[in-house]
Parts: structure tokens; sequence; C-alpha cells
């Protein structure tokens, strides 16, 4: 094994257990973690790359990118990695988010090496032949009308348009319409040379492996990469909020939505963890990766102020972990022929009383208690810890995930009422209200 | 890791019928609770369709003892979750928690099913959040497509017609009388099946799954035989119009193998030959990525104790529904008329044996392979077998299965999204 930098950190916490960070000298971070918890193994490429990157005109781009990396390369044509991997039993996939595109693959553990071999393959031998750039439009373009299908789609990307206006994070990671129909092969390609490249790029392993053994094959199939070009800074930053937002959205239908958007801190923030436990009392402990999930939510707050005095029929909220401050988002799906008005009047009695009185002790510690529940659930799987490892390392770092708990427990009540105070501000809120043709 | 089987699951019968299946498993400390009882859509009367579902999601509502708000504070409060839903043949049940609340979730299992007091007032709240449901069904494509497509399948009568979740007028007329003589004469102990996997200790479920349902008493509720369901001889199609919407969602179908039908698993490689296998088998390659009509396009087999359905679906732009049915149709007929080749053949059974590790690589996953065996009476060495039993499969047999089953000339068609003028508007 060599051309390995001395890993930045290399731990041995169990005696069954293997954690090793390494950095390859083309600039690839490689995350490795044995467990054998079953006989398989998963790994994972994540680029530092997402809609976060793009900007009007070429929203959607990071996206579209990821498509155009299943189209196939000369060693691996269209059609023959997906089939290799299905052929082996594993189960291969990609995924485009705000701050980062991912591909990945679960397979049995001592055939894990064929996704190194494809993964490497395609960091650098995408072909972007204008053929296939256009077939793949026209199944964006009906992926984007499927979305547009939804009432809540619709209704999302309004209230992030309205509430982000400068930061790239206000476009919808399936991009625009216009953009969509405009984005050109030359335009694609520049993007990847810039984006998918070896210092730009995560490289997770979880499972069924020896650590030191994955390293060198790691080594192997992406030491000999060359590194690309510095990709640009992202520049933007949201300016301040100076007053209410509000936006409307009519189509037909019968059922009313509200949702409101509010400034969040950053993930690295104190107050970040005191604002997760303040969503997990209004709404109910949720997964908080980009897949979604989590619990029910009917001891919450909103779901008995809401959803059980009848003005909805379900209550929601989402704080993402984020590279840059995102927003902290409230959902609630109205009943047919209810007031939107009446729905928002009461979710704001809601957070006026969480900003003005303490809540209870109990109320954290059940919060606390189900983020502990939560992290066991995400780890029953290597899928799972792979997701977790990468997906912290993109907006934080890898310790980030394994300090939640202990950041979570730091919480007190004065703390959530403090995030409440600081962060669900009227005058700095954005509202968006779906009216359904019906009640029009 | 030996797949699960007969050395590591416990099959244990209580006195009164119920069986328990049990597996260990201490990777993590969470637990999985999952399970089914003998009672479903398939047990209402057809002027009362959505009576099984309405009254399973108002069981957690309230018992002779608790309060909805102390059922759902004690559940959350540890941070475990707990449903129960009305299927057509079974209601089934799933919770998961860490390991040591399971009796916490037994006993709230347990006395929701068994002593629900069916609070009015929360009665009216699912009453209201099933018509909210209804409401966005009706401008749902994907939604709309699905219950037209059952609708032309299978006949009036048949259960598989009619809707699991009802109507907007059939769940406004069930009154809380219909919901509690529902659950008086269809809820009992004959054939309920409880599945623990987790990080728990046998014997003990054993004594905790005794103590929470072993005093449960009641006969089976009385079952007619399932109608007919004859093979579909003529096109079936319609179109639902929902206005304000920019997609198009397409299932074309047949009523399909039981999960019981001898060749079930010869249909299973045939549909994964068709519309699994890689990027969505044949039909992604064809009508998604050759010819980009679509952003989906998969088929989907679903077995089950009837005659459940066989479909291939896609959501296209509306402009695009004809040439993608046609294509649709085009792999049917090919898949009819070509025996699938050795290698496209060899491919399909490597993924569906090699896939195994994946779906058992949870609680949640073995768990409902366990439960799948023991409702359609494989043997607990099934999974040890799988491989053996897909491996027998030959392009004989996956072509009787597509000639037995699809026809590229006779099949139910629903389609549902933008009526034709609003096409191409946005």
């Amino acid at each position: 094994m060599a051309n390995f930098r001395s890993p930045l950190t290399s731990c041995t916490s169990h005696s069954a257990i293997q954690f090793v960070q390494t950095e390859l000298d083309n600039g690839l971070m490689v995350l490795v973690k044995e467990t054998q918890a079953a006989p398989v193994a998963s790994f994972w490429v994540w680029y530092r790359v997402g809609s976060r990157n793009e900007h009007l005109g070429v929203t959607g781009i990071s996206h579209w990118v990821e498509h155009m990396l299943f189209k196939g390369t000369p060693s691996f044509p269209k059609g023959s990695a997906e089939k290799a991997i299905a052929r082996q039993g594993g189960v291969f996939n990609g995924a485009t988010w705000y701050d980062f595109t991912t591909f990945y693959a679960t397979l049995p553990a001592e055939r894990i090496e064929l996704s190194l071999r494809i993964e490497a393959d395609r960091m650098v031998n995408a072909e972007f032949d204008p053929a296939e750039v256009e077939a793949e439009r026209s199944v964006i373009l009906s992926e984007r009308q499927g979305a547009e299908n939804s009432p809540q789609f619709l209704l999302h990307e309004e209230l992030m348009g309205a509430a982000l206006r400068v930061h790239p994070y206000g476009s919808p990671t399936i991009g625009h319409m216009c953009d969509l129909e405009t984005i050109s092969p030359a335009q694609l390609r520049q993007y990847y040379e810039t984006h998918y490249v070896p210092n730009n790029a995560l490289i997770v392993v979880t499972g069924d492996i020896d650590a030191s053994g994955m390293l060198e094959l790691v080594e192997e199939h992406f030491g000999g990469i060359a590194r690309g070009p510095e990709a640009p800074m992202v520049t933007a930053v949201e300016p301040p909020q100076r007053g209410e937002r509000r936006v409307v959205v009519r189509r037909e239908g019968f059922v009313p939505y509200l949702a409101e958007a509010f400034r969040a801190p950053g993930v690295r923030e104190p107050d970040f963890f005191a604002l997760a436990v303040l969503n997990a009392i209004l709404t109910g402990a949720s997964a908080m990766t980009f897949q979604g999930g989590g619990l029910t939510n009917k001891s919450s707050r909103l779901y008995r102020a809401l959803v059980a005095q009848k003005l909805a029929v379900d209550v929601s909220g989402m704080l993402l972990p984020t590279i840059d401050p995102f927003v902290y988002t409230l959902s609630a799906v109205g009943r047919p022929g209810g007031s939107l008005a009446d729905l928002e009047e009461a979710l704001e009695t809601e957070l006026a009383r969480v900003k003005t009185e303490e809540v209870l002790t109990e109320e954290v510690e059940k919060a606390i208690k189900q983020a502990q529940a939560q992290f066991a659930y995400s780890r029953e799987s290597v899928t799972g810890q792979a997701l977790w490892l990468g997906f912290s390392e993109i907006f934080a770092d890898h310790t980030w995930a394994e300090n939640y708990l202990n950041n979570l427990s730091a919480v007190t009540v004065e703390d959530v009422r403090q995030v409440a105070e600081l962060y669900l501000d009227r005058s700095r809120q954005t509202v968006a209200w779906y009216i359904p043709a019906s009640q029009t | 890791m030996s797949f699960p089987g007969p050395e590591d699951i416990t099959r244990h019968v209580l006195g009164n019928g119920v069986v328990l299946l049990v597996r260990e498993n201490r990777v993590s400390p969470s637990v999985v609770l999952t399970g089914s009882l003998k009672v479903g859509a398939y047990d209402e009367p057809r002027q009362m369709a959505g009576l099984a579902s309405f009254t399973a999601d108002s069981l957690m509502r309230g018992t002779e003892t608790r309060s909805f708000d102390e059922i759902y504070g004690a559940l959350e409060g540890v941070g475990a979750s707990m449903g129960i839903s009305g299927g057509t043949h079974t209601t089934g049940f799933g919770g998961k928690s860490l390991g040591n609340e399971l009796p916490l979730m037994l006993d709230l299992l347990s006395d929701c099913l068994r002593r629900p007091s069916l609070p009015r007032e929360e009665v009216e709240k699912v009453r209201g959040e099933i018509m909210a449901d209804l409401a966005e069904r009706a401008h749902d494509t994907g939604r709309m497509a699905n219950l037209t497509f059952y609708e032309l399948a299978y006949p009036k009568e048949h259960p598989y017609a009619v809707s699991l979740t009802g109507y907007p007028e059939t769940i406004e007329t069930i009154g809380w009388d219909d919901l509690a003589e529902f659950h008086r004469r269809g809820y009992g102990p004959r054939g309920m099946v409880v599945v623990v996997v987790g990080a728990v200790e046998t014997g003990q479920v054993v004594e905790q799954v005794d103590e929470a349902f072993g005093d449960w008493e009641g006969e089976e509720f009385p079952r007619e035989p399932l109608p007919e369901v004859g093979r579909i001889t003529e096109v079936r199609q319609r179109t639902v119009s929902i206005a304000d919407k920019t997609q198009s969602d397409i299932v074309l179908g047949y009523p399909g193998p039981a999960r019981t039908d001898p060749d079930f698993l010869d249909a299973r490689v045939c549909n994964t030959v068709l519309g699994v296998f890689g990027l969505m088998g044949r039909l992604g390659e064809k009508v998604r990525d050759q010819q980009g009509l679509a952003y989906s396009s998969y088929s989907r087999l679903s077995g089950g104790p009837g005659r459940g359905p066989w479909r291939v679906l896609a959501g296209v732009s509306p402009a695009n529904v004809e040439p993608a049915v046609a294509s649709m149709r085009k792999e049917i007929r090919r898949i009819c008329d070509e025996p699938v080749g050795r290698d496209e053949l060899s491919d399909c059974q490597a993924y569906l044996t090699g896939s195994m590790p994946l779906q058992l690589e949870t609680n949640a996953g073995v768990a409902s392979s366990i439960l799948s065996i023991e409702r359609y009476d494989l043997g607990l060495d099934y999974l040890q077998r799988y491989e053996e039993l897909i491996r027998a499969v030959t392009p004989d047999g996956v072509q009787a299965a597509a000639r037995r089953w699809l026809d590229p000339d006779a099949y139910a068609l629903a389609i549902a999204g933008p009526p034709r003028s609003e096409e191409g508007a946005r």
C-alpha cells in the first residue's frame, strides 16, 4: 500500500470495529468503517456538488449530470454497470441534493470491488453523447412534470423561492423548466469536468470488510485519477430578511396546504441543536436525512393544536443539516374546505407559546430519547451507516453525527425558548398558502 | 451469515391459535414487531367500502383504559412507533422500538386490538382525515390510474375491484355502530400471526406475547370464497381527466397469479426480466431510456392470497401516452412470443437470489419475510431453499407464465392525466 498521506485519524473503538480516515495524493478523501453486522458492504462516492453550486440558467444541471453518469462509458456501456451490480445481487443508485451528488452500491461484501471499478471509471470516463443528452432531457422534463402534479411540490418551490431569493438553495434541485429546456451537452460536460473530480469527492465504505485491504483497493482503483481543477467557491450569502413574505399558489383541487419557513442557524452552531429539540417538541422527531422518514408525531404540540383540533389532517417540521444556513420549515395539510387563515392563526398561537413559556423538561428528555432510538434504527443496516458517515462529512464532518446525541443532551429548556424567540420570528417568516380552486 | 431458517426462527403456537415467530438479532439494540389478523376489506359489505380500513385506523384512538394521548405519549416518549392498517385479506400491524420496550409495544397493541373504545370524537377525526385523503386522491394521477385499473381488471363483485380506503360516499355513511360491529365480529386470535425480530430473548418474547394475547378468545370470521376472476379477453380502457396536471400516469395490466400458484416463481422471474432487473428491466431500457418517453417505467407483480394484479406502470408527458402504451405492449408481446435468452435469465436469477442478503439486512426485512413464509405456508427453510427454487426456473417456464397471465392485445388500461385540451399548457 503506497501513496497514502498519513491517516488523519485511525482509531479502534472496539476490537471488531475499525474506522479509518485518509486522503489520497489526488485529494480524494476516504472513510472506511468495518462492521460485521451482515455479510454485505456499502460503497459510496459523494461529490461536493449539488444545486448549491448552481445559478439561474443552469439550475438542475447537477441532477442532470447524475443522470448522465448512468449513460455508460467505453468500459461500461450503457446499462452494463447496473446489470453487473444486479447480477451480483446488489442495489445501485444515485441521488442529487442541495449540497452533494452521491452514487452508491450495496453488495454481498466479497463482491464490493465491482462498485469501485464502476465508480472510478465514471469519475473520468462519462460520455455526454448529444443524442443521449436529448433523450435524457425528455426524461428529466417528464420527472419535473411528474413533480408538478403534486400540490406540495408546487407550494414548497414557491416557499423556498420566496424565503431564499439570493442563495441557490432557493431553487429546486430538479431545476427550473426553462433551464431544463436549454442546458447543452457542452455545459453538462464542462460541469462534470469541473466538479466530479477526486479532490472534490469523498468515498465511504462500510460493511463486512477489512479496512486496510479496502484502502489498498481504493488506492488501486482511484489513486491514478488525476486531480481536477478547484471547484469555484459558492459565494452567495442570503441577505437578512427584513419583513414577512407571503406567497399564494392557486390550482385545481380540494385540499388546502400551509407552509412556513424561518431562517435556521448553521449546523455547527449550538442553536442548531436547540432548534432540533424544539422541532421534535413541535412536530415530533424526524430522521433528518435527505431521505426523510421518522416516527409518528401524535403527541407533539402542533399535532395536538392543529390535527387534534380538526384544523389540519397532518403537520410536519423539517430541519435539515446543510453546508450553508438553511430554513426551518413547518408544513400542514388542511381539511378540504377548511380555512387557511384559521390554520395559520392556530399555528401562530402555538409558536407564540414556545417563545414566551419554557417548555417542560420532560419534553426535552423525550426529544433526546427519540433521537437515540432514531440513531439505533439508522444503524441497523450498513447502507444506513454509510449514508450517515458521508452525509455528515459533507455538511460538517463525520464526527458531527457521533456527537449529535451529546449536543442534544446539552440543550436546556431556556435554550429552547431562546431559539424559539430568535428564529421563529413572525417579522422574518415566509408563509405560503396553497388555495385549491374549489375554495375560490 | 446463513439465512434465517428453522435453526434460528422459533415458531410457537399459543393455545388460542395465535402463531408467534421470533428471531433474535443483536446487531443493533432495536426490535421490530409485525404481524396480521385475518380480517380485512374482504369481510366488509360492498356498500360500506372502506369499513375495514376505517376500523383499523380508529383502533389506536383510545381503549377502555387509555386515551389517544396516553397511547401515543407512551410510544413516542420512548422513540417507538406503531401502526395498525386494514388490508384486503388481513389487517396488519407493525411497530419498532428499542429492544427493552417490546413489552410496552405488546401491551399497547393488545389493548388497541382487543379493547378499543372507539371514542366518538376521535372517530370523527379519523373520518375527516380519510375524507381529506380521498380528496387528495381525486387529484393524484398515480392513485387515480391505479384505482381505475383495479375497477377495470376485476369483476364488480370482487373485493379487489373496490377501493381499500373507500369512497367519499361510503365513508360519510359508515356509522359508529358499523365500526364497533365490524370490530366485534371480525377481530380475534384465529389466523393471527405475530413476528418479533431484533434484540430480544426468545423465551421472554414467548411469555410476553402469551401474556398479551394468550387469553384472547374468539372464533374465525366465516368467509365466502373469492369470486372467480376470468382472463381479460378484450381491451378495457378508461381515461380519467384531472385538471391542472402536467403528467399522465399509465397502468396497464391483468389479474396475475396468487402467491400460492405453482407458477408464481416463474412469473416472478418473468416480471424481473420485464420491468425490474437493473434499471427496471426491458421496460426501463426501452420506454424510459431508449425512447426517453417517461421518467419511470417498470412492472410489478403483486401475488397475495388471491389473484393480485400484474401491472406495467409509467409516468409520462401527456403527449407521450400513446407511444408509451405502444412501447409497453411491444415488450409484453416480446416476452410472450420469444423465449428469454439464457444470459438474460441467468442475470435475473442471480439478481433475485443475490439480493436476498440485502433484503435481510434490517430487522424489518427479516420480519416481513418471516410473515410471508407463515402466511403462504412456504416452510421455515424457504429462504434457504429460495436460490434453488429460482435457479430451477427455465426459459420455457418464463414464457409459459407470460403467456398464461399477460396478453399484448387484451388488457386493462387506465390513464389519469390532464384533459386533452390542456396538453402542452403549463
